[in-house]
């Protein structure tokens, strides 16, 4: 294991990933369903092997029962978003009764109004965020549509720096063997109060010191 | 060699022999100023073949009229993209909206749809590319692009079709991007690259001094075409790119003898900010 990964290891011991990951994603639709005030906002997770995108949390009113259903990669505005990595705002889409029946099927809510923005880490594309049914004010702005993005690049930080996080934990899981075990040792330690940390500390330097010996 | 065989002979790319001076001499007539009465006054798009490659395009809206060919690109059983037929139409209806935008501006022009969305995320930038490639090879005087790939990988196959794409006479306008984030084609000089304005004037562009951005057309609360007949509102680059689509039809209707260099010229003279309203 390199010296990156090594580190990547260990702090996906420390961090206990699965919990924050989740965390994360309900944090990310409930902070962009405030700041826009808007009724309901979700996240879509790209599932890179199977081609699909994964309806992972939503925040507001909504039906929790649908999180984990999975939609095509490309195609509507969902799919429209991630594969142009372009960010767009519609308006009256109960207008379109196809989409609005597909929407319904996979989401269980049909918007009158959606913010669709990708969130891009480098050079991936990891998700797509909508916000829903935001409050009707008249002229919709670029200032709005400038938050959105910067919001949507913070998410995504966040986001890579979690997945990255979960995929050591899940190699370790998966026979990281020894570096396992130091990454056990690593998250027990960050537990521990000052007094009792400072006292393993310093066995560990003891051990350290015998090791190198 | 006759007057005709010399003047069908190519030039070198690399020099102009003093005998060939009267070979490239432009009869193109000029007015004293350029304003946008001149460049695009009672156009309607007539002659000029426009392309969508976006998310395909619902032919029989009444927004958008008729459409000449749809073709989508999917990969084949070999692993490469193919072009073949659309026999699917809109995948998502952001392909309408574009082409509802570019037939509202210019009545008259011959809409061409290229489905590049719908065949997973996957293969999305190879069946980019080769939508492009295709776009490129039929020579459209116009080639609308919404979208656009964050992978690196692309980018220089990009570069090299947007080149080809200038140097071929065909206008490739691509939106810009809104967020913080390296993303091609549109930060290509060969490209038109278009951001959004907030003004409700589908004829109103600005001229950015300060690119990669070039122009800002109308990209906010736009009423447009969408699937299954519908008329939605929208907001995005994506749509101020296809408006600026629509004012390169219109010139190029008018003037069918621009390069793309010297269309982004009057572009420039006849923007808002630059007082070619005047």
């Amino acid at each position: 294991m390199t010296e990156d990964g090594f580190r990547a290891a260990v702090a996906a011991g420390v961090i206990g990933s699965d919990e924050a990951y989740g965390s994360l994603l309900r944090s990310i639709v409930e902070v962009a369903r405030a700041i826009f005030g808007a009724q309901r906002s979700s996240i879509f997770l790209y599932d890179e092997e199977a081609d699909e995108l994964v309806f992972e949390a939503v925040a507001g009113e909504a039906e929790q029962g649908l999180v984990g259903s999975r939609l095509p990669s490309s195609t509507g505005i969902v799919g429209w978003t991630l594969v142009s990595r372009q960010p767009l705002v519609i308006e009256d889409l109960t207008q379109d009764p196809r989409h609005a029946r597909e929407v319904a099927e996979k989401t269980g809510y049909v918007p009158k109004g959606l913010m669709s923005v990708p969130l891009l880490f480098d050079e991936r594309a990891l998700s797509v965020l909508q916000v829903l049914d935001r409050p009707q004010r008249p002229g919709f702005s670029l200032q709005e549509m400038e938050l959105l993005g910067l919001f949507a690049n913070q998410a995504a930080i966040a986001l890579d720096l979690l997945q990255r996080s979960r995929r050591a934990k899940a190699a370790l899981d998966t026979g990281g063997g020894d570096v396992a075990v130091v990454a056990r040792v690593a998250a027990a330690l960050d537990e521990l109060v000052e007094g009792d940390r400072a006292k393993a500390l310093r066995l560990l330097e003891a051990l350290e010191d015998v090791l190198r010996q | 060699m006759s007057e005709a065989d010399e003047a069908a002979r190519p030039l070198p790319a690399w020099s102009l022999p003093a005998d060939a001076i009267d070979r490239i001499r432009l009869t193109f007539e000029w007015p004293d100023r350029v304003t946008r009465a001149w460049a695009l006054e009672g156009a309607t798009g007539k002659d000029v073949r426009v392309c969508v490659l976006d998310s395909g395009v619902e032919a029989d809206h009444p927004k958008v009229g008729a459409i000449s060919d749809a073709v989508a690109v999917s990969i084949g059983d070999d692993g490469e993209p193919i072009v073949g037929p659309d026999e699917e139409g809109d995948s998502c209806g952001h392909g309408t909206g574009c082409a509802g935008i570019i037939r509202g501006l210019a009545p008259d022009c011959e809409l061409v749809s290229v489905r590049v969305l719908g065949a997973g995320f996957t293969g999305s930038g190879p069946i980019l590319l080769a939508g492009l490639r295709w776009a490129v090879e039929q020579g459209f005087d116009v080639i609308n692009m919404s979208l656009s790939t964050t992978k690196r990988q692309f980018a220089e196959v990009l570069h090299e079709l947007a080149d080809t794409a200038y140097f071929k006479r065909s206008i490739l306008v691509a939106s810009a991007h809104n967020m913080p984030v390296e993303s091609y084609p549109w930060r290509f000089s060969s490209v038109i690259s278009v951001g959004s304005h907030a003004e409700p004037d589908s004829l109103a562009f600005y001229y950015n001094p300060d690119p990669p951005v070039e122009f800002f057309a109308r990209g906010v609360d736009v009423e447009l075409a969408w699937t299954g007949g519908s008329m939605i509102r929208a907001t995005g680059n994506s749509f101020a790119t296809p408006h600026m689509s629509g004012i390169c039809t219109l010139v190029l209707s008018k003037h069918p003898d621009l390069t793309p260099f010297q269309l982004k010229s009057v572009l420039h003279l006849i923007a808002d900010n630059v007082g070619g309203r005047g």
